[in-house]
């Protein structure tokens, strides 16, 4: 479970990015601890995707220093993120239609069976773990359907499922509740708990203010590519936050 | 949370998808194959020729004519892609081959006395191994399939040019290279060797054509492929979505070049085959034939914008063209009508799988 004391999962110090004469993001400290649900939150254009990106592995920092579980590390390609154990589920779930809910948990990490100089697919055996992770996430999905005849929720499902394949450390989520009805919404809050009771670290990055202050623990908020506020989620209101994001008010 | 991790996961809400409809009894390769079936039927009442022995071996082996290289096609369209070029490689591909084995089998020709000497009487040509000729002259079509290929794969996964119009290039070029070749003459296969050639490509075992042969185990190879090892998933997964496919990890670019390089390898053993049917290269062979394959495939269930395919269903629709055809003959109907009827053929079954798909 979440404890202060515990060293940080991910520390970022002095994290810095320019786009030609663009500044998208200026000297961002910041810390999450496992087990932590931290918000990531900010209007269009103040720095989260570039930050969430940077933090992936998609783009290298122009400044600043990027710890992860103690060490420094250094990002070129988004594989290199998730080696050390870093997820993403994106915004579009990035899940091939065609394909069933356990291919797509396995896409890219196949289970195979060796028949002399042939690997062939284990399908059953990565059935069974995908079951296995569905249930772990309370989800209603079969290994076997495929993902275009899905809900949404169940969707998420399959894309936080794979990121419990590999026992990710931190996982970030990209407005995982923009596009989704109310009770799936209720659903990905649930996934998000059962992260959270296994001791991964996840990163909510969202636009919904109810949902952040349902699952959150502290909240972040960026404004003009600059940390504004970093509080515990019970220190501050909703209000508040807006008034951050919108830059009413200038720091808290 | 309240609720105990113990108990299992229950699908209360979420039913379980049918039988007849999932796999192939959804997918249009299942309707295509009703189809074909009636249409079968319907040829045994219109024409008492139609299941006779002749013309069922002459049906599986016109088809097998065109299916070697449908195969490839449906992996490159699998991935989205689409190859154009694979008429024009087959041409090139059996120009090589027969040109090569000409000139391994010619006395004095570049390397030829590695492989033959002339006979006693001083007039007939003998191998010095029997069957290396061969190998290497089919070797040397294959290669230069592989090259096409890789370029393609090149072209498109990592200049990232579209596939239309680079293969519509290649169509131009591998066409132009075999004309310069032959100087637009054709070439046959000779030599000492060119009987193995005949037997391989055109003969039969047991009744059943050798091309027809060949069909089957790639398209059983093919099927092992697709559905049982990750290169198959990954080639599924590129299709159904390249962004999540490259998110994934997926080494997008390697599979892309590797489909181009299959597909044009397929086509150059159809090429190949064709020429041992036909008795030699001529440099408008299997000019257009990139149409039928599509269309075959098309016909057969594969789906251009990507993610859906299969070797059943590239044999499935070589079969209907082919029995479309043969069926136009035994009726009398003018041959002009066969491609008419192609293009009504292909609008029709993407309908029924449009209409299917809505209805669901």
């Amino acid at each position: 479970m979440a404890s202060a004391e515990a060293s940080p999962v991910l520390e970022l110090t002095g994290i810095g990015k320019e786009f030609g004469a663009i500044r998208a993001l200026h000297d961002v400290d910041m810390q999450v601890f496992p087990g932590e649900v931290v918000g990531l939150m900010g209007d269009n254009g103040a720095g989260k995707s570039t930050l969430v990106k940077i933090i992936a592995g998609n783009f290298r920092p122009t400044h600043g220093e990027m710890r992860f579980a103690g060490s420094a590390v250094h990002f070129s390609r988004p594989v290199d993120a998730r080696a050390v154990g870093i997820e993403v589920v994106y915004q579009d779930l990035a899940l091939s239609d065609n394909l069933t809910a356990a291919a797509n948990v396995f896409l890219g990490r196949e289970l195979k069976r060796k028949f002399g100089p042939i690997a062939l697919l284990d399908h059953k055996a990565m059935a069974a773990r995908a079951l296995e992770l569905f249930g772990e996430l309370r989800s209603e999905t079969r290994p076997d359907d495929l993902v275009k005849q899905m809900s949404g929720g169940q969707r998420q499902a399959v894309a936080i499922a794979r990121t419990r394949l590999s026992n990710a450390r931190l996982v970030m989520m990209d407005e995982p509740t923009a596009a989704i009805s109310v009770r799936q919404v209720e659903q990905v809050l649930g996934l998000i708990h059962r992260l959270k009771e296994q001791g991964v670290a996840v990163m909510l990055i969202s636009h919904r203010m109810p949902d952040v202050f349902a699952v959150c623990d502290r909240v972040i908020v960026m404004r003009r590519g600059e940390k504004r506020a970093d509080k515990p989620i019970h220190e501050t209101s909703p209000e508040e936050v807006t008034a951050l994001i919108t830059g009413a008010k200038e720091a808290a | 949370m309240a609720m105990p991790m113990e108990s299992p996961i229950s699908f209360t809400n979420v039913g379980k998808i049918r039988w007849w409809q999932r796999g192939i009894f959804a997918s249009q390769t299942g309707y295509v194959l009703l189809a074909l079936a009636v249409l079968l039927v319907i040829m045994h009442f219109a024409s008492p020729y139609f299941f006779t022995q002749g013309n069922i071996q002459n049906v599986a082996k016109n088809f097998s004519f065109i299916a070697i290289a449908t195969l490839g096609v449906t992996f490159v369209i699998i991935i989205g892609g689409i190859d154009l070029s694979v008429g024009s490689m087959m041409c090139f591909s059996a120009m090589i081959t027969s040109m090569v084995m000409t000139e391994l089998s010619t006395p004095g020709g570049l390397g030829a006395s590695l492989f033959v000497h002339m006979a006693a009487d001083g007039k007939t040509v003998l191998a010095n191994v029997p069957g290396l000729i061969l190998l290497v002259s089919i070797l040397a079509g294959l290669g230069v399939a592989l090259i096409a290929g890789l370029v393609n794969g090149f072209c498109i996964a990592v200049l990232g040019l579209s596939p239309f119009v680079t293969t519509l290039g290649m169509l131009s070029i591998v066409r132009g290279l075999g004309y310069v070749v032959s100087n637009g003459r054709g070439s046959f296969p000779g030599g000492p060797d060119a009987d193995y050639f005949y037997a391989l490509t055109s003969g039969d075992v047991l009744g059943v054509p050798a091309p027809f042969i060949y069909l089957v185990i790639l398209a059983l190879t093919m099927a092992v492929v697709l559905h049982h090892t990750s290169f198959g998933r990954h080639v599924f997964a590129l299709g159904g979505n390249e962004k999540a496919a490259e998110l994934t990890g997926i080494p997008v670019v390697r599979v892309k070049i590797e489909v181009y390089v299959i597909c044009a390898l397929a086509a150059g053993l159809q090429g190949i085959i064709i020429s041992g049917w036909l008795g030699s290269a001529p440099a408008n062979m299997a000019t257009s034939y990139e149409l039928n394959v599509i269309a075959a495939a098309v016909i057969g269930g594969a789906n251009l914008a990507g993610g859906i395919g299969g070797p059943l269903g590239a044999i499935v629709g070589c079969v209907l063209l082919e029995v479309i055809r043969n069926g136009l003959v035994l009726a009398q109907v003018s041959s002009y009508w066969q491609q008419t009827l192609v293009g009504v053929i292909i609008i029709l079954a993407v309908l029924v799988d449009r209409i299917r798909s809505r209805m669901t």
